[in-house]
């Protein structure tokens, strides 16, 4: 079950999102149930867990041990399809807000302060890889784990003080990790990408104060921008157009 | 033609392997751009410049949070185009600028074509219908094996039809810049890191004190800045 579950998105639709997904992780479960694979109970359950069901990839662990285990342990249908619908907009917000708004960008920015202080490439890939998907696989199994062992009752295991207090404790770290991650990544971008032969200690004092300053400065105040636009526009679009303008003119003037 | 399109073959396929991770298997996030790059411009010759670009990308896509039904641009496939190009032209001065305009834009093709591909598990779903409503053994393997496979088409076709357009492009366009590294590389960085920052502010929107946390990340940032030049 834990290695389908790193397929679970695999035929995500807009009609049952991530249903068929959950389906297809308990299954190995279902086939315990009276008559096997391909009997009555099996066939029954497996309809069951395969309608609409969404929420996030890692938290859908937690419904899929508690599902698992309620078929098994014969819990009547609508109680089970009460459980999954109750499920999904929980594991969904808790979901979006620890790990996409939160491990993830903090893993990112971790690399990112690694690369920004000059560590090899390997290093800096290293770096990320490990430390998300240390946060990665362990919310996977710790949440296979919770919900077998909670059945229709893990709701309690979601109310736990790292996951409570998590998200706004990452939040904080992100918000360091950005301030003191950046400054450093720019000064790496402008040391430029070493040319042969140039030596690489001789780019690094090639790039002045005067350019350091210019990027934080403009970076400052675009920021801002994006900040007080926030919701009306999203940075990669202003990026893509900043950048079509700076092509059109290095290449025209 | 044809030594062309099997030189950009292992870009692709790596292209196909990491644009699977983007949401179908195993997000383990190998897919970010500051992975992708890097093995894109290892793959394309020189990893440095594969690094530099993942970093922007990086940058750049720290706003985009994979939530939901939401559409967003696609960095897997994306990335390697970018490191892969920022390695095939590094030792020109606006490399890094072209690299990184063709990645954002191959990212948001990506998105269009993921959503495709959600609406095509959609099609195949609607017509399996009745086999999942009836539990029938093997059709939720069999959607979940079909969703994979198109998943892993989709990125190697991005893949190769992005560098098929954008190499000959970035060539001609390179071939006509005028402007110097740094000037170019001045831009670039700034615009990455508004677009992070500002995305770091929105994450950490309404948590008490973490302005605070910036105020003190920035000052131990520029210390380390001004010491470490």
């Amino acid at each position: 079950m834990f290695t389908r579950l790193l397929a679970i998105q695999a035929s995500w639709n807009y009609e049952l999102m991530l249903g068929p997904g959950l389906g297809f992780c308990i299954e190995p479960a279902l086939r315990l149930l009276p008559g096997g694979r391909g009997g009555a109970a099996y066939r029954e359950a497996l309809a069951r867990q395969s309608r609409y069901f969404n929420a996030q990839p890692y938290f859908a662990s937690v419904a899929v041990g508690a599902l698992a285990r309620a078929e098994l342990d014969g819990r009547p249908p609508e109680q089970i399809e009460r459980f999954r619908t109750a499920m999904c907009g929980p594991l969904g917000s808790l979901g979006d807000r620890l790990v996409w708004a939160g491990w993830l960008p903090f893993s990112a920015l971790l690399a990112l302060l690694a690369f920004g202080l000059r560590a090899d490439a390997p290093l800096v890939v290293l770096v990320f890889l490990v430390v998300y998907n240390a946060g990665h696989l362990g919310l996977r199994v710790w949440g296979l784990k919770a919900g077998w062992r909670g059945g229709l009752r893990v709701a309690s295991s979601l109310g736990g003080p790292l996951l409570r207090h998590g998200p706004a404790v990452l939040s904080r770290a992100v918000m360091m990790l950005a301030a003191v991650a950046l400054p450093l990544a720019i000064w790496r971008v402008l040391q430029g990408l070493p040319v042969p032969p140039v030596p690489e200690s001789e780019m690094v004092r090639a790039v002045g104060g005067v350019a350091i300053a210019s990027a934080l400065l403009m970076a400052a105040i675009l920021g801002a921008v994006l900040v007080r636009l926030h919701s009306r526009v999203e940075g990669w679009r202003v990026a893509l157009v900043v950048l079509a303008v700076l092509i059109i003119y290095s290449v025209a003037r | 033609m044809i030594p062309e399109l099997l030189s950009l073959l292992p870009v692709a396929i790596v292209g196909a392997v990491l644009g699977l991770d983007v949401v179908s298997f195993p997000q383990a996030m190998i897919s970010r751009p500051i992975v992708a790059a890097t093995l894109g411009g290892a793959l394309a010759g020189d990893i440095t410049s594969g690094l530099v670009a993942g970093a922007v990308l990086e940058m750049i896509a720290l706003e985009m949070l994979p939530v939901g039904a939401s559409r967003y641009p696609e960095w897997g496939t994306a990335s390697v185009v970018g490191g892969a190009m920022a390695a095939e032209f590094y030792t020109l001065p606006g490399a890094a600028v072209v690299a990184i305009f063709a990645s954002i834009a191959t990212a948001w093709a990506g998105g269009w074509s993921m959503y495709g591909l959600r609406r095509l598990n959609g099609v195949w779903v609607r017509r399996e219908l009745g086999m999942l409503e009836a539990g029938r053994p093997g059709t939720v393997s069999g959607l979940q094996l079909r969703g994979l496979t198109a998943d892993l088409a989709r990125g190697f076709l991005l893949t190769l039809i992005a560098l098929l357009f954008w190499l000959p492009l970035a060539s001609w366009v390179l071939s006509h810049w005028t402007l110097g590294r740094t000037p170019s590389h001045v831009v670039l960085a700034a615009v990455a890191a508004a677009v992070a920052g500002s995305a770091a502010w929105r994450i950490s929107q309404g948590v008490s004190m973490a302005r605070w946390f910036f105020l003190g990340g920035l000052v131990a940032g520029i210390a380390i800045l001004v010491l470490r030049r």
